[in-house]
């Protein structure tokens, strides 16, 4: 077994145990911790596969960003998971249920899986010869040229979104001080402020 | 070649750029003052657009690699999308108005909604049918939940986001079967890969998963429990945005990766659409009797109809499709004019949506009573009424391509349907006498596109205003 094949089984077993831990974990800050040695790991996972820049993307973006996030909304949050898990006992049988039938369709379909004729061809089409130009490179030219339109509309879907959690959640107070900066800057210090020379023991 | 990529997607870039710039010059003036000016340009665009698309007529055309399709059928549907979205956005401006709902982003979060329908029923790609899903689903869920103080408005805008949720995860699920099956995520790839010979078993689970995630998007049985709450809950000019445009680019986007995709084996959708089709007609005929609410009437009676839709899309030849369009027109069309109705139902100010306060309304006011006459009889496909004409072309495409039982089934439904519709008429004409339930007025607007929806279910008797011809060339244009 070469080095490679060891690095990826100790990989692969860590992702899988840690994403166990995820939905296991008793203490909802601990589940947080064990998604971010998911993420660590399968970042491992993708620079055996040589893609490195995603790996360094996902530890930089979904470890870096999004699982702090998660940490925040976790800490803040008054959510009683204790209260939550007994519910999920509640729906256990019928989860299992629906997940089993789910698992033996999948199995039924896998069992007789076959792609296309030209299937192999089609899939590399839109892909540049990775011996060519490096993977970084490829990446932006898909993304930012062959897929712009995509990617635009991605930026849409996002504005959508802010707009949403501003809409649905800002509430404007008409009877609170707020803060007036052009105020501020124009204020004048020889009117607003007074030196006095307060002698010892006398006051003002 | 990208100038000529953008100049395919003009209309689309029109309305996100205004979309944009109405978000930013509202923030930076007048706020939510500058709502009621909003609506109006924003529905004077859409008109504008749509006259515009409408009226260049143009070959196909590709862009982006084959990701958009701009051809007849696209721009039937954008057409029927963006005249139904502006005028649903007149009619909406003084119900939200007296209901302090006009906020600014309401217009803007429509026209984004409306940029994602357009790109829906324009998508060659499966990464672009999508990206547009989602861009018009995330605005719908933002609009549902709009009036934030009331608990049935912030129930429904969750329960659509959740269920809106599963079906996307469906929709992928099932795309993504069908890319490891063919390589590729064009339509016109997916296309190419299919051989004779039966489907293979994988690709059939990938067809059957990314029907589903579209059955959600039209609310057809046994994908509709969301349809009821979320109609109930949302501000009724949501309610009837709703019940219009978003129905016709998700039916418009089901025909789209049907024939486009999978056109080559019509018997393997054909069933499951049936299957759909059928239970649809069904539920939405039995489960509207027990209904008094008429918002939750009307979300049973657009699972019927999208029943009736499919019905066209089950036949699988053109002349289905062409019924579909036939049946969208005319029911997005009914659906805008008995909207105008429900928005001007209300009691001393308070808004009503209980059928029984209709009592003996043609006492009162006669020439309203008639309007909502014509338009329910429509709805019901009642003969001389065009809503009878829509469900004739459906059925008759389901006789020619064999589903007789479909058809049967479908006439069957149509008369126990009609028991609601005749209800309400029973309400405003043999009533119970006393105090006038209803007495508010009714805003111009609300009027006029009543009227204007109800007369032209009686004058389109005769050709149907050509709708027929032109869904004849758009389905041409899908199915060759």
């Amino acid at each position: 077994m070469s080095v490679a094949d060891y690095a990826f089984y100790c990989f692969a077993v860590v992702t899988v145990a840690a994403g166990l831990f995820v939905v296991l974990a008793r203490n909802p800050v601990h589940s947080v911790l064990w998604l971010i040695l998911a993420f660590l790991s399968s970042a491992g996972l993708f620079v055996l596969l040589g893609a490195e820049f995603v790996a360094m993307l996902l530890v930089i973006v979904y470890v870096g960003a999004v699982a702090v996030l998660f940490l925040f909304v976790v800490m803040m949050l008054d959510v009683d998971f204790a209260e939550l898990k007994a519910q999920m006992v509640h729906y256990l049988p019928l989860s299992i249920l629906i997940g089993v039938v789910f698992l033996a369709q999948l199995v039924m379909m896998f069992g007789v899986w076959q792609s296309a004729d030209g299937a192999a061809a089609l899939r590399g089409a839109p892909t540049p010869d990775p011996a060519q130009i490096h993977n970084t490179y490829a990446l932006g030219q898909i993304i930012y040229d062959d897929y712009i339109h995509l990617f635009q509309v991605a930026g849409l879907i996002l504005l959508v979104a802010m707009i949403g959690a501003i809409v649905l959640t800002v509430r404007h107070r008409p009877n609170i001080k707020r803060q007036n900066v052009l105020a501020q800057m124009y204020r004048d210090p020889a009117k607003a402020m007074e030196l006095k020379d307060v002698k010892p023991g006398q006051g003002l | 070649m990208i100038s000529a990529d953008l100049s395919v997607v003009l209309p689309e870039i029109i309305l996100s750029v205004y979309a944009m710039a109405a978000l930013l010059g509202a923030v930076y003036t007048s706020k939510d003052r500058a709502g009621p000016l909003l609506m109006w340009t924003t529905s004077a665009l859409f008109f504008g657009l749509a006259a515009w698309i409408g009226l260049t007529a143009g070959g196909e055309q590709t862009a982006f690699g084959g990701a958009v399709v701009d051809d007849g059928f696209a721009r039937f549907a954008k057409v029927v999308i963006l005249v139904s979205a502006g005028a649903v956005l007149l009619m909406g401006k003084e119900y939200m108005r007296r209901a302090k709902l006009l906020r600014f982003e309401f217009p803007v979060l429509v026209t984004l909604s409306v940029v994602g329908m357009m790109l829906m029923v324009s998508a060659g790609d499966l990464m672009m049918l999508y990206m547009g899903l989602e861009l018009q689903s995330f605005a719908l869920y933002i609009v549902a939940a709009l009036r934030r103080d009331s608990v049935k408005s912030t129930e429904a805008g969750l329960k659509y986001f959740v269920l809106g949720a599963l079906s996307s995860g469906l929709l992928l699920y099932g795309a993504s079967l069908t890319y490891g099956y063919s390589g590729t995520t064009l339509f016109s790839g997916i296309l190419s890969t299919l051989g004779e010979g039966p489907m293979p078993l994988g690709l059939t689970f990938g067809l059957v998963f990314l029907i589903t995630g579209m059955a959600f998007k039209v609310s057809a049985v046994p994908f509709h429990m969301w349809t009821p709450d979320v109609y109930e809950g949302s501000p009724t000019p949501v309610t009837a945005f709703f019940a219009s445009a978003p129905k016709m680019a998700a039916m418009a986007l089901f025909a789209r990766v049907l024939f486009d995709a999978f056109g080559a084996v019509p018997g393997d959708w054909g069933q499951v659409v049936a299957v759909l089709s059928l239970l649809s007609m069904v539920l939405g005929a039995v489960a509207a009797i027990g209904q008094r609410n008429i918002k939750r009437l009307m979300a049973y009676s657009s699972i019927a109809h999208m029943g009736y839709a499919l019905m066209g899309l089950a036949a699988g030849t053109e002349m289905g499709v062409q019924a579909m369009l036939i049946y969208m027109a005319i029911y997005v069309t009914m659906s805008v004019g008995t909207f105008a109705f429900i928005l001007s139902m209300e009691k001393d100010g308070q808004p009503v949506t209980d059928i029984r306060s209709l009592n003996m309304l043609s006492a009162t006011e006669p020439l309203k009573a008639l309007a909502m006459l014509v338009l329910l009889f429509s709805l019901a496909g009642v003969p001389p009424m065009v809503g009878f004409f829509g469900k004739f072309y459906v059925v008759k495409a389901a006789v020619d391509a064999g589903l007789i039982w479909l058809a049967v089934a479908g006439v069957i439904a149509s008369v126990v349907g009609a028991f609601y519709y005749l209800r309400i008429v029973f309400y405003m004409y043999f009533g119970e006498q006393g105090d006038p339930q209803l007495n508010g007025t009714m805003p111009p607007v609300l009027w006029g596109v009543m009227m204007a929806s109800a007369f032209a279910m009686v004058a389109g008797v005769v050709n149907l205003f050509g709708v027929e011809g032109l869904a004849l060339s758009a389905a041409a244009t899908l199915v060759n």
